[in-house]
């Protein structure tokens, strides 16, 4: 044994269950407004993840025990699960969790070698190859023209059946940001659209609540170390300062800047999925830069690209971007010449 | 009140302190046998100067430093010299090393000695003495003492490492509390030799009491006694140095190129006993702690084995399951307890797998960065590892691999359980050996294109000398001839062929 011999090391697996723990508000908070529907497929990514987790490593080469039981292969399923529709069929969670998994992750050499946050790829790989399929999201309860109940969900999620005189329709309604999209681009006016009744105080109905609750499991891990400032602040600053331009400059077609705070995965990425410590930047002017781009990008995506929300493709472009940042951003060390960067100069 | 500074990162771990300090320090009698290794010191070994046989007072010179970087040593009791032979020792390679055997006889008869006038001595003189009293640095790193003291010039201040942050270990604490007095007149010594403007001796401060000793014994003197706040490594040279003047010695540098020199306090006493008494160094604290029944400190001569000064302490406690020579940061450690204590030690650590349980088995590197996070020397120990892993020597090197200073704090808060700093010892070690390498290989070239240089040379001076004797043969034959002959013979010639052309 070598030195040092004592450690008071959190573990990974410890971790990343506090960042899985941090997560159940909003699951709870999600299953109230949404029905059950999303423990189906919390539980579906679970075990295929875990399944993936254990033949890839099989394959791989690699003890399977120290691997399976890290969490890791566990949040991503989770993380993957909260961005996909509840409502979904069994296959889409799979397919995506399976790929996120095998490809995003093991091929590229399994726990932290892999450049691309996975649950990222996966949700990418879905909403381009089943992009139809992406957009059932359940309304929140008392919205929709219909509701299901948890036995018809299981019914639609397993063998794709609906209750005669039930359409998908009738049970799904597009998101916040996306309705917000294609209703500015019909020539509502900005006020005119906040009326609707999916709009709540801060964001959409019900998902602004579990903004607020992914708010509040982040600020738990902020508290307890597990993540640090740098990459949530930064990204919803920079979230809430560009939204804030457009928004002062026109008002009337750019959505005020707690709006995107509050709809779409903005929280979920600030504090869930940028926060990936595999994944982001390792300087911490690095995650400074990293975080940035992301919240411009998020933004940039959501108003004037194809897609309704922004937080994947911006997560995925920035991951791109990690070796260059972590390259171009060193720090001092110490004893080398330049401004010293010790905290605390007198 | 002086304005201290930070450094980046460091550490707060389980301090294990007052299980040793809370007793007085005793003196370890003395052992059946002595090992002492010659090379106790970083620089060069010293040569033996005694045979297998040879009756030794206390103090007298066993073995003479060889060169500037290399210390003496001594024997630290009187007896005989019963072999100098190849013995294992504390060293991470395991590879056996030069030592002396020395059996006590029990009586302590010293060589004679006697009190130094160091005021009177020029500077090189005095250096010359610490140098051949075998007086290295205590603090760990073993540098001799006189080599550092040797090279400055225009030194502003003289710090006095006190700050002792490793957990577990108490020898400066106790030593402090115990012989203050004694403590400040070695500093007085160099303070002299460094001609500094201002001494700073930096504590942390959980420890009061040293701190309340140390101050009494300042004062009325220029030496100023600092506490500083515990967080682990601020003992480490450059942590120090900042923390109580602000400046950063440079990358790659030393001290002195900032104006600054470092001695621990232990070694000042050390001083003290030679320019006091006339003592060469043979004996040191070493705090005896873990899983013994009695924690305590000890003064122990050089070279006794760990296992008499573990009998010391009352004992091992059942679950015993190795030892650690120095603190668990940075510590060795060593099953063998027959392995002999040297100058750098400073703390015999127990194990059991209660007080330090095996780590997990390793994971992979998440990149969370917490090690960066502790770093005091502000390096991105992940990405170290990574090119250390990866063999990448070469970007190691320029991520700055040899500004580590090996605390081991990012080991202590990896989540992934990855001993990191064996990765960078390696990788500084694969550095060294191939630049070893690229130097012998120079050495090599340089040689066989000498070689091939000198045979060509033979070559053509043996041609030219054959050359020339040829030619010189040819004259002289000519000279014997005269020219006459030539004419004849070239007339023959001619109407030889004019006669065959007509046949």
């Amino acid at each position: 044994m070598f030195s040092p011999f004592i450690s008071n090391a959190t573990s990974v697996q410890a971790i990343m269950f506090r960042v899985l723990l941090a997560l159940v508000p909003a699951i709870a908070v999600y299953a109230w407004y949404f029905g059950p529907a999303i423990l189906v497929s919390l539980t579906l990514a679970s075990v295929t993840a875990l399944a993936t987790e254990t033949v890839m490593l099989k394959l791989r080469g690699r003890p399977v025990m120290p691997f399976l039981g890290d969490n890791s292969a566990l949040l991503t399923a989770w993380l993957l699960a909260l961005s996909i529709p509840s409502l979904a069929p069994w296959w889409l969670v799979v397919v995506g969790t399976m790929f996120a998994i095998s490809i995003a992750k093991h091929l590229y050499g399994g726990l932290g070698n892999n450049p691309f946050n996975p649950a990222m790829i996966g949700y990418a790989v879905l909403i381009i190859s089943f992009p139809a399929y992406m957009t059932h999201w359940v309304a929140p309860g008392g919205l929709g023209q219909a509701s299901m109940t948890f036995a018809e969900q299981l019914g639609y999620i397993f063998g794709g059946r609906l209750p005669s005189g039930i359409t998908l329709d009738a049970v799904s309604m597009a998101t916040p940001l996306d309705t917000l999209k294609t209703q500015l681009h019909s020539g509502h006016a900005m006020a005119e659209v906040m009326q609707m009744p999916i709009y709540g105080q801060l964001g959409g109905h019900g998902s602004e609540m579990v903004a607020l609750a992914f708010a509040a499991g982040g600020i738990y891990l902020l508290a307890s170390r597990i993540i640090s400032w740098h990459l949530p602040l930064t990204f919803l600053l920079t979230l809430f300062a560009t939204a804030g331009i457009f928004n002062l400059l026109d008002p009337a077609h750019y959505a005020p800047p707690l709006l995107h705070w509050f709809s779409g995965a903005a929280m979920l990425g600030a504090f869930f999925i940028l926060t990936d410590p595999v994944t982001s930047p390792t300087t911490v002017r690095g995650k400074l830069i990293f975080a940035a781009g992301a919240g411009f990008l998020t933004y940039i995506i959501r108003v004037f690209g194809g897609f309704p929300d922004g937080v994947a493709f911006a997560t995925l472009l920035m991951n791109l971007c990690v070796p260059l940042i972590d390259a171009y951003t060193q720090p001092r060390i110490f004893g080398q010449p330049g401004k010293s960067g010790q905290k605390g100069k007198p | 009140m002086r304005t201290l500074h930070t450094f980046h990162g460091g550490i707060h771990p389980d301090e294990h302190k007052l299980e040793s300090s809370r007793l007085p320090s005793a003196r370890a009698p003395l052992p059946q046998h002595l090992l002492l290794p010659l090379q106790q010191h970083i620089g060069t070994m010293p040569k033996a100067v005694v045979q297998a046989g040879d009756k030794v007072l206390k103090g007298q010179l066993l073995a003479h430093a060889e060169g500037t970087i290399s210390a003496a040593v001594h024997a630290p009791t009187s007896g005989t010299v019963q072999s100098i032979a190849l013995h294992a020792v504390l060293h991470p390679s395991g590879l056996p090393e030069q030592c002396i055997t020395l059996i006590p006889d029990g009586e302590e008869r010293w060589i004679e000695h006697a009190a130094l006038d160091y005021r009177s001595l020029a500077k090189a003189e005095l250096l010359e003495k610490l140098r051949d009293a075998g007086i290295v640095g205590l603090g760990g790193a073993t540098f001799p003492t006189h080599a550092k003291y040797g090279v400055q010039q225009g030194i502003q201040t003289l710090v006095l490492n006190g700050a002792e942050c490793e957990p577990w270990i108490t020898t400066d604490d106790r030593l402090m509390r115990e012989r203050a007095a004694e403590i400040v007149q070695g500093i007085e010594v160099l303070r002299y030799l460094a001609q500094a403007a201002e001494t700073l001796i930096g504590i942390e401060d959980n420890k009061p009491e040293a701190i309340a000793a140390m101050r009494q014994a300042c004062e009325g003197s220029a030496i100023e006694v600092i506490a500083i706040p515990t967080l682990y490594p601020s003992g480490g040279e450059k942590q120090l140095i900042r923390i109580l003047t602000g400046k950063e010695v440079p990358s790659g540098g030393r001290p002195h190129n900032v104006g600054v020199i470092c001695s621990n306090v232990a070694t000042a006493y050390a001083v003290q006993r030679l320019v006091g008494h006339g003592e060469p160094l043979i004996s040191r604290m070493i705090t005896v702690t873990g899983n013994v029944k009695t924690p305590q400190n000890f003064e122990v001569l050089i070279g006794t084995p760990i296992e008499d000064l573990v009998r010391l302490a009352g004992g091992e406690l059942p679950g015993s399951t190795g030892y650690i020579v120095g603190g668990p940061m940075m510590g060795l450690e060593t099953s063998d307890s027959s392995l002999p204590v040297v100058k750098g030690s400073n703390c015999i650590i127990v194990k059991s797998a209660k007080l330090f349980p095996a780590p997990d088995p390793a994971l992979p590197c998440i990149r969370c960065t917490r090690c960066a996070q502790v770093c005091p020397a502000n390096l991105q120990p992940q990405e170290l590892y990574w090119f250390a892993k990866a063999k990448n020597l070469g970007k190691a090197q320029s991520y700055h691999l040899f500004d580590c200073i090996e605390c081991g704090a990012c080991s202590y808060v990896c989540p992934s359980k990855i001993p990191l700093v064996q990765y960078y010892r390696f990788a500084k070690s694969e550095i060294w050996a191939n630049e070893r390498d690229k130097e012998a290989a120079n050495l090599a070239r340089e040689r066989h294109e000498f070689r091939l240089m000198r045979i060509e040379r033979d070559k053509q001076e043996k041609a030219e000398k054959l050359a020339q004797k040829e030619k010189a043969a040819m004259a002289a034959k000519a000279a014997a001839a005269g020219v006459d002959e030539i004419a004849i013979t070239v007339l023959r010639e001619q109407v030889r062929e004019i006669a065959q052309t007509k046949e």
